[in-house]
């Protein structure tokens, strides 16, 4: 019995944490791009969700073509990723680049208009059915006993999340890019008068968000096993509250959200109602910006008058 | 212009979208069934309409940038249509009584169906200067205004039908009533509602529900204010369809009746009636904001749109103007509701998902922040276009969000910009 | 005589930054006051934090209305007014209760609140209502001391239409003072940068207070404007009986204006006293070094 509980308990814990992995992998987006332009990227979610259905087409055609499992794996993560970053960068080029000046509801209209353009141009595109979504990771052997607490997907999920995020750290901690990236955040007049490119930063910005959230879409995609075009919305909403949960702007912050919030939906649903996994998500996010805006790791900033 | 430079340029963008929409626009795979579909004709249809709209584009931008400077030399400017009605009184009042004519006789000459249809638009156009309120007046973004439309809609299908808990509560209520007072009064509360007491209530449960939400986050910022709408619009969906006891769960709530009009009307016959209902509603929601909008309350939404911080600074609670502003929608919203359930007499969770949300949004934005005929024009076109135009209906969001990128980028006025109202008192009596 | 404004020991910290550093000022009835100080000493900040639009560090702030009590209205402990939901307790609970759970029960006053009670600013980079009308944005200073609600608005009942009319009268007086009358309709943004200063002068005098606040009201203007700003500041002061403090580099102006100027440098005074004691003191030259006042 005890035994028994402990065991229900992990695997909650470690399917939180799957879920949180790619939470956090999404939510780096909305912070990142937030951090350097202060929009809310509402578009973000249906980048995600390109970046699953690119996957599930290239491995699809790469399928009738009988390549090897590996080969797949790596050609259809990769084109996802390219395609992503794509939309992410003329998204940014198309929707809000001309509205810079613009008052901010303006942007955020905008981003809205272009989530649900995206949304639809996939529906119309492609399908409104769920598509199967055949796992393009392979099975560990040496996991099998533990099938039951955790499966090869989620650990790879886990350990792809882990390493991405240190990655992204690293590169924004030390590139030349990634100082010029926390220059422009800080202060775009300042960081445009000491020479660097704002403009580049921007759409660079674009890219790296989009790109994780293709890395998210395909993990995630392997992992529930299908998709369709709502994917974005959904997941968009709630790696939105992962960002604004550890403190908008904030790279660590967006970690800990997306933990936390994966946490609170597995244990929520595993141990109170399952019918309301997203209410859960949704309340917390109601919740946190009630009581604390500025998030778990943001510090609150008082606007310049 | 089609110089060298130019076609070069489009001719780069069009390879960049072929490039973009490759996978999506041409392979579609079916991976249920295994088949994969490859529309060559697609790259074609990119190209073309990429390279075409590219040179638009850059011309409306060029048109943008000229039309500012004529702007800031000009004084206050109203767009052409409503300075022609201004100046010349006989085609106002003329088109003003074409279009009362034309709302009359429609029910008549159109026939049922098309009334339905008229009634839906009207409805938008009630909804859309519902959000107005918010959105235009007052800068807030709610994005979870269908919420609010939800809470009238299922006021009046429970205790129209007297369905789930609520009605049984109702029911257990009479009957103790009854009991303390030893009357048979007070069955009424358990028998099915009547819609005029109904409306007035749902626009209060509704304006309350908005106060209620609004209270903790109208202090957020913006975006954040955007974003906690749109939650609280998904939970109070998810709610609804989880919670039978109180909603019915997916399937809805059927059978909800017509108003009384006082004659006994199938429900064909009251066509018309609720039509004209709608067009009073209309009427009543102009007049209203139109008071509104010149009114120390009004002022002060709009002062609150354009810099929330001088807002405060110069002593005005805004907290308490963003409350009555947010309650003012949803009150309206309420409204809708109430008529939507009437109108089909069924209502279920998916009528109240963020896309109808997303719709108001954009007749909002379409229409023009902050002012009323444009936002009843975009009323009408936007929910008329879809039923008219049946091809049109499948690409209807997809134009949406299209719209309101476009409107952002080339006229975040709207079609009809907000004049403002200038006091006359003054230049009559010199002070 | 008390001073109507008495502001003791306020700091404000950014982060690291100490923007302002144990400040002391206090300003009497109907004075012109003069607070001035190189770029960034942190005057804005000073408005910013006594105006209650940022909480400050530590110190604290005092109003006294000429027909009220003095009152704390910004504070590190916030202690005026308590918060809605323990209104109902009595006070000496509340007193005792305070120094167990000062953010629990109380909060510092809003801006808004300040604001009502009769301290009004302008801003340094103009904060108008850029689409609304000239008049309109005066109007908006009329809201606190109105109070038609929705109700009103709607039926637009004697009361109401009353109301709105006296609002329009004075709020069309106030545009004649500060000889905007002509651009009523004018919508804000479309006026020049001179007027639109002016037009925040009168739509923070239009909320009745006693002490306005001006953040370089003289910045931006050529020299007529600034002789014409002087005289309708004297006008204030005399015909209004407001009382005056005010931020400005054009020393010409200070000089000629104020009865008293306070000096800032990053943050700390560094010196107080009458026009001609300002001028010679070496301490004051030192923190402008470069600027030149000697021909003010
Ligand atoms: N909201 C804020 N956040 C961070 N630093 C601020 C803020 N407001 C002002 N500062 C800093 O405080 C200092 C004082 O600024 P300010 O009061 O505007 O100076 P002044 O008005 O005297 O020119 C400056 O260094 C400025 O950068
Ligand atoms: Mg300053």
């Amino acid at each position: 019995m005890e035994h028994e509980n402990i065991k229900y308990f992990l695997e909650l814990f470690l399917s939180g944490l799957t879920k949180g992995s790619i939470y956090a992998l999404i939510a780096l987006g909305y912070t990142m791009v937030y951090g350097i332009i202060e929009i809310i990227n509402f578009a973000h979610g249906e980048i995600y969700m390109i970046g699953a259905f690119t996957a599930l087409i290239v491995s699809s055609v790469l399928t009738m073509f009988g390549f090897p499992m590996i080969a797949i794996l790596i050609l259809a993560t990769g084109t996802a990723i390219i395609y992503s970053s794509a939309y992410g960068y003329t998204i940014e080029k198309i929707a809000y680049k001309p509205l810079r000046q613009a008052p901010r509801l303006s942007p955020l209209i905008s981003a809205i208009g272009m989530s649900i353009f995206l949304q639809n141009y996939v529906l119309l595109a492609q399908t409104e059915n769920f598509m199967k979504f055949n796992s393009l990771i392979p099975e560990f052997e040496w996991l099998k006993p533990y099938k039951e607490i955790i499966g090869t997907e989620e650990l790879i999920i886990i350990i792809i999340s882990a390493i991405v995020m240190i990655a992204l750290t690293l590169i924004v901690k030390y590139t030349r890019l990634g100082k010029a990236m926390r220059a422009t955040a800080q202060d775009r007049m300042m960081a445009r008068l000491v020479g660097v490119s704002v403009n580049k930063i921007i759409s660079f910005t674009f890219i790296i968000g989009s790109a994780l959230a293709a890395i998210g879409g395909v993990l995630i995609a392997s992992y529930i096993g299908q998709i369709n075009y709502y994917i974005g919305f959904i997941a968009g909403l709630k790696a939105f509250t992962a960002a604004v949960l550890g403190g908008i702007g904030s790279i660590p912050g967006a970690v800990l959200g997306g933990l936390v919030l994966g946490w609170t939906e597995s244990f929520g649903t595993g141990y109170i109602s399952s019918d309301y996994e997203d209410v859960f998500a949704f309340s917390l996010l109601v919740l946190i910006l009630i009581f604390r805006p500025e998030g778990i790791l943001g510090r609150s900033t008082s606007q310049k008058v | 212009m089609l110089t060298f430079e130019e076609i070069k340029k489009s001719f780069l963008v069009s390879l960049w979208f072929i490039f973009l929409t490759f996978p999506i626009m041409v392979i579609r795979v079916n991976s249920n069934e295994n088949t994969i579909d490859w529309r060559w004709e697609n790259i074609a249809i990119v190209g073309i309409a990429s390279f075409v709209l590219s040179f638009f584009w850059r011309d409306f931008f060029r048109r943008k940038k000229l039309g500012q400077k004529k702007l800031s030399k000009d004084k206050q400017k109203s767009s052409a249509l409503i300075e022609l009605l201004n100046s010349k009184k006989e085609i106002k009042y003329g088109l003003l009584g074409a279009i009362i004519t034309f709302a009359i006789a429609y029910p008549f000459v159109l026939g049922p169906y098309q009334t339905n249809i008229m009634i839906s638009a009207l409805i938008f156009v009630v909804l859309g200067l519902g959000l107005n309120i918010v959105v235009g007046l007052a800068g807030l973004l709610d994005l979870g205004y269908v919420a609010f439309y939800a809470v009238g809609a299922y006021t009046y299908a429970i205790l129209n039908t007297q369905s789930g808990i609520i009605g049984h509560g109702l029911l257990q209520l009479s009957l103790y009533l009854n009991d303390l007072f030893g009357t048979t009064f007070f069955e009424i509360i358990a028998q099915p509602w009547s819609f005029w007491i109904v409306l007035p209530l749902a626009m209060l449960i509704a304006g309350i529900c908005g106060l209620i939400l609004g209270f903790p986050v109208l202090r957020l910022r913006g975006d954040y204010l955007a974003i906690v709408t749109l939650g609280f619009g998904e939970i109070i969906r998810l709610v609804l369809e989880n919670w039978n006891e109180l909603s019915n769960g997916p399937s809805g709530i059927a059978k909800i009746a017509k108003p009384n009009f006082g004659v006994s009307l199938n429900s064909i016959e009251s066509i018309p009636f609720i039509y004209f209902l709608m067009i009073f509603l209309v009427l009543f929601t102009i007049f209203v904001v139109n008071r509104l909008q010149i009114s120390r309350i009004g002022r002060a939404w709009m002062a609150l749109r354009e810099d929330e911080i001088a807002c405060q600074a110069m002593g005005i609670d805004t907290t308490k103007t963003k409350l009555t502003a947010f309650a003012m929608g949803a009150s309206w919203a309420g409204m809708c509701g109430v008529m939507i359930a009437v109108k089909t007499s069924f209502i279920n969770p998916a009528s109240f998902t963020f896309m109808e949300s997303a719709i108001i949004l954009s007749i909002v934005v379409l229409g023009g922040m902050g002012s009323v005929i444009g936002v009843i024009i975009g009323a009408l076109i936007l929910s008329l276009l879809p039923e008219y135009l049946r091809a049109f209906d499948d690409y209807r969001m997809l134009v949406f969000g299209a719209t309101m990128v476009i409107m952002m980028i080339f006229r975040p006025q709207g079609i009809i910009s907000n004049v403002r109202s200038t006091y006359k008192i003054i230049r009559k009596q010199k002070i | 005589m008390k001073p109507i404004l008495d502001v003791k020991n306020l700091t404000k910290d950014f982060g690291g930054l100490r923007a302002i550093d144990s400040l002391d000022i206090k300003i009497f009835r109907g004075e012109i006051v003069a607070l001035i100080g190189p770029n960034g000493a942190g005057k804005t900040t000073f408005f910013n934090c006594i105006t209650g639009i940022y909480k400050p560090t530590n110190g604290e702030v005092a109003i006294t209305h000429p027909k009220r009590d003095t009152e704390i209205i910004n504070d590190l402990v916030p202690n005026v007014v308590v918060n809605p939901l323990f209104r109902f307790l009595p006070e000496s609970v509340l007193k005792s209760l305070k120094k167990y759970f000062p953010q629990l029960l109380f909060r510092s006053l809003k801006p808004n609140e300040i604001t009502e009670r009769g301290m009004a600013r302008t801003f340094q980079n103009i904060r108008l209502f850029k689409n609304m009308t000239v008049l309109e944005n005066v109007m908006i200073g009329r809201h606190c001391r109105t109070n038609a609600g929705i109700p009103g608005a709607v039926i637009r009942g004697p009361g109401t239409r009353k109301e709105e009319k006296e609002v329009i009268e004075e709020c069309y007086r106030l545009l004649k003072k500060t000889g905007l009358d002509h651009l009523s309709d004018e919508l804000a943004k479309n006026l020049p940068y001179g007027d639109q200063r002016r037009l925040e002068i009168a739509r923070a005098l239009a909320t009745e207070p006693f002490l306005l606040l001006l953040d370089e009201p003289a910045a931006g203007m050529n020299p007529q404007e600034t002789k014409d700003l002087v005289d309708l500041i004297y006008k204030i002061r005399d015909e209004d009986q407001i009382s005056i403090l005010l931020i400005e580099h054009d020393m010409k102006l200070v000089m000629e204006l104020s009865e008293r100027i306070y000096v800032v440098d990053y943050g700390k005074g560094i010196a107080t006293g009458t026009p001609e004691e300002i001028r010679d003191n070496p301490v004051v030259i030192k923190a402008y070094l470069g600027e030149d006042i000697e021909d003010a």
